[in-house]
């Protein structure tokens, strides 16, 4: 699966480790929420980033404590269907004010992109090559937001307001 | 009228492009059926029986007439000549070609029209009053909450991938003609002792395999509010909302396991945390969106035109104007009916030519406005009495006049097994077979108000549940059976129907129906006494015996 990261495709600098994967000397690493729980003290200590895959069923409110340590936090989409990871990213990037880096995984496919990025994804395990590289094109697609999320974008409401202002100032 | 201002223009137009990219990738194998078949939805397109249907949002029930000709263009151009208005303020065409499709949507966005979640898992087409900004007595226009709910809740990058449908109803009147109860949230805008606007929200209601009324789940939330405690229960729903079943995904099944006092404690944890945050609406806001809704200049006109008084001589003209003529909030105005109901036809149908011809008549008659309302008939909203003769007489040409509104010929039925992919049993004929057993007019005049809703399988697009006489199409070896309910109602009052015994089979339908109305007029205290009051009385015991006695 290419990564999207910073709106290029991108080297993945972490090696993903399964809940029995012997821990590598070094480098960065990305754990399965149990075993992150389980072993949280042992794997922040040693060198390289920490990042942690969080399932889309377990409530965030267990990570928020570690939120400062971990260098990625991984949502699933284990369909593209199942939208409960926008929830966890909003929640992560406007509740918790989660800064690092928040990728998305599993069943990413271009049509979503502008949906997670509104939601605070900046990172991006896509499916499809194809999609990959289509990631800056898909996500210019629109210009247009009628809510306001985290990710900072006028909405059209506020634009609106900014239009008739300005237009007030003229007359 | 809600004017579309360049913004709401420009994201139509990009999401048209959008699916042209998505159609094309389909088309060329890039993505899969399963992966289009999401993207599709959203766009309002489903695979049928027979070809594609094209779903279509009309806001709040509201057209303009020049929309209303881009209908007709894309039934005449891209369809079979006609299109179906459903109980959803959506219209469905039935013959569509998917390669026709990005055109048929470029079409539509020329004059602010659009296919977005008119279907998928996620926010639908906000709905709401037919009559809403004429009607008589009602708190507000709610078309202007409408409006922002539709804007907030149209390309949500949190709720675009529910775990179901999820739709939103608004009334502002007494009298809910917005079938509030039986949606996933339902408004109903009120005003506080203070005078200040916001909602009593409801939340669960649903029909289909597991038919609930919905709970009122806040007394009030300020208009402010409101944008937050709807986004507070969508994050509840999206995220302990079951995903396991399809047939318990809905957010009523989440109520109903939760307990209404469990899911709202839930959801209003998750309010705190975000009705003070940018969700909050300021009254600019607000008055910027009202600003856009423009309302006719409205003559000063008398109560009683000599016009209407004369025509008051012609029987068929008063047998029209007294079945689908209702009072407007400005004096000398009359809000029309048109009932898509004549005898004989698929209820909700319109051809091309009746859409451009009413198109035409709402110019000459209703300053260029129709409304679409869930009973899947159309109105005109601001006719001068003194034009209601005219407008009778070029209606009655168009097939158009049918004096039946809210009589036993106004029936509801969802597409059946004749379109739908889902169903197992005919609706359509159904249909036809009541309103021709019940053309008499005065016989159907007799019987007073009397809905019949019928759906061709249990996911009750007919609303069957809700009907007074709701009447279900399920298959049973290999056999099309009926279950027949009585007593169930979609408005203020609303509650779901009675069975009131076996199936029966598509022969018997017509026949066990006027079992029941006879049983009713039989029973009935006094002609005022209507047929819901009468079961209400009685229960549905006197119309089981009478219908099964004989079978």
């Amino acid at each position: 699966m290419p990564l999207v990261n910073g709106g290029k495709i991108a080297d993945d600098s972490f090696v993903k480790l399964a809940v029995d994967t012997p821990l590598p000397e070094s480098g960065d690493i990305l754990v399965p929420a149990e075993r992150f729980l389980g072993e949280a003290e042992g794997l922040l200590k040693r060198a390289g980033k920490v990042g942690v895959i969080w399932p889309n069923n377990r409530d965030i409110d267990e990570l928020v404590p570690y939120l400062g340590k971990v260098a990625a936090v991984a949502l699933v989409f284990p369909t593209f269907r199942d939208g409960r990871a926008y929830s966890q990213a909003r929640l992560l990037r406007e509740r918790y004010d989660y800064r690092g880096e928040l990728r998305a995984t599993g069943q990413v496919l271009r049509d979503q992109f502008v949906f997670m990025l509104r939601a605070g994804f900046d990172s991006f395990d896509v499916k499809k090559q194809a999609d990959a590289e289509a990631f800056m094109q898909t996500a210019k697609r629109y210009s247009v937001f009628y809510q306001p999320t985290g990710d900072g974008r006028i909405t059209a409401l506020h634009r609106r307001m900014q239009l008739r202002h300005s237009e007030g100032v003229g007359t | 009228m809600y004017a579309y201002d360049e913004i709401d223009r420009t994201l139509v137009n990009e999401r048209v492009s959008e699916f042209r990219d998505q159609v094309k990738r389909r088309l060329s194998g890039e993505l899969t059926e399963d992966e289009f078949k999401l993207l599709r939805l959203q766009n309002g397109v489903y695979l049928q029986l027979h070809a594609y249907m094209f779903r279509v949002a009309i806001p709040y029930g509201t057209l303009a007439s020049k929309q209303l000709r881009a209908l007709a263009h894309v039934a005449r151009k891209y369809d079979r000549g006609y299109g179906h208005f459903t109980t959803r303020q959506n219209i469905q065409f039935n013959w569509i070609k998917l390669a026709e499709l990005p055109d048929a949507l470029a079409d539509l966005a020329k004059v602010g029209i659009h296919a977005m979640q008119t279907s998928g898992n996620n926010m639908r087409n906000v709905t709401s009053d037919q009559w809403a900004g004429v009607a008589p007595g009602e708190i507000e226009d709610p078309r202007i909450w409408s409006e922002l709910i539709r804007q907030h809740t149209t390309l949500h990058p949190e709720f675009s991938f529910l775990p179901r449908k999820f739709k939103i109803a608004i009334t502002a009147s007494d009298h809910d003609r917005a079938a509030i109860k039986i949606h996933d949230i339902g408004l109903r805008l009120i005003k506080n002792e203070k005078g200040e606007t916001g909602f009593e929200v409801l939340v669960g209601g649903g029909l289909g395999r597991t038919p609930f009324i919905a709970k009122t789940i806040k007394h009030f939330v300020h208009g402010r509010d409101i944008l937050s405690y709807i986004e507070a229960i969508l994050r509840v729903y999206n995220q302990y909302g079951r995903r396991d079943n399809i047939y318990k995904a809905r957010i009523k099944i989440l109520v109903h396991e939760l307990g209404i006092e469990k899911f709202s404690r839930e959801v209003d944890d998750e309010w705190q945390h975000i009705r003070n945050s940018s969700l909050q609406i300021d009254d600019e806001v607000i008055e910027d969106i009202r600003s856009r809704f423009t309302y006719p200049a409205y003559e000063k006109l008398p109560h009683m035109p000599d016009e209407l008084r004369q025509a008051a001589a012609d029987p068929d003209f008063e047998a029209w104007r007294k079945n689908s003529v209702a009072a407007h909030k400005v004096q000398g105005y009359s809000i029309v009916t048109i009932s898509l109901k004549p005898i004989g036809k698929p209820p909700g149908d319109a051809t091309a030519e009746q859409m451009d011809a009413l198109a035409d008549l709402a110019d000459r008659y209703s300053f260029g406005e129709i409304r679409v309302g869930h009973e899947q008939n159309l109105a005109l909203p601001h006719v001068a009495k003194r034009d209601l003769p005219a407008l009778w007489k070029a209606l009655d040409k168009l097939g158009l006049a049918t004096p039946n509104v809210n009589l036993i010929t106004d029936i509801i039925a969802c597409p059946g097994l004749d379109y739908c992919s889902l169903a197992n049993a005919r609706s359509i004929p159904i249909a036809q077979e009541l309103t021709r057993r019940f053309a008499n007019h005065e016989l159907a005049n007799l019987i007073g108000r009397l809905h019949i809703n019928i759906s061709g399988c249990i996911n009750a697009c007919g609303h069957h549940h809700v009907g007074h006489i709701g009447i279900l199409g399920v298959e049973k070896n290999g056999e099309e059976v009926y279950q027949i309910t009585i007593g169930g109602r979609a408005d203020e009052n609303a509650g779901l129907g009675t069975l009131i015994g076996p199936g029966v089979k598509f022969d018997e339908v017509a026949d066990v129906v006027e079992d029941i109305v006879e049983a009713y007029l039989a029973l009935r205290e006094r002609p005022e006494e209507l047929f819901m009051d009468t079961v209400k009385r009685l229960g549905v015991e006197p119309f089981k015996e009478r219908v099964y006695a004989t079978r």
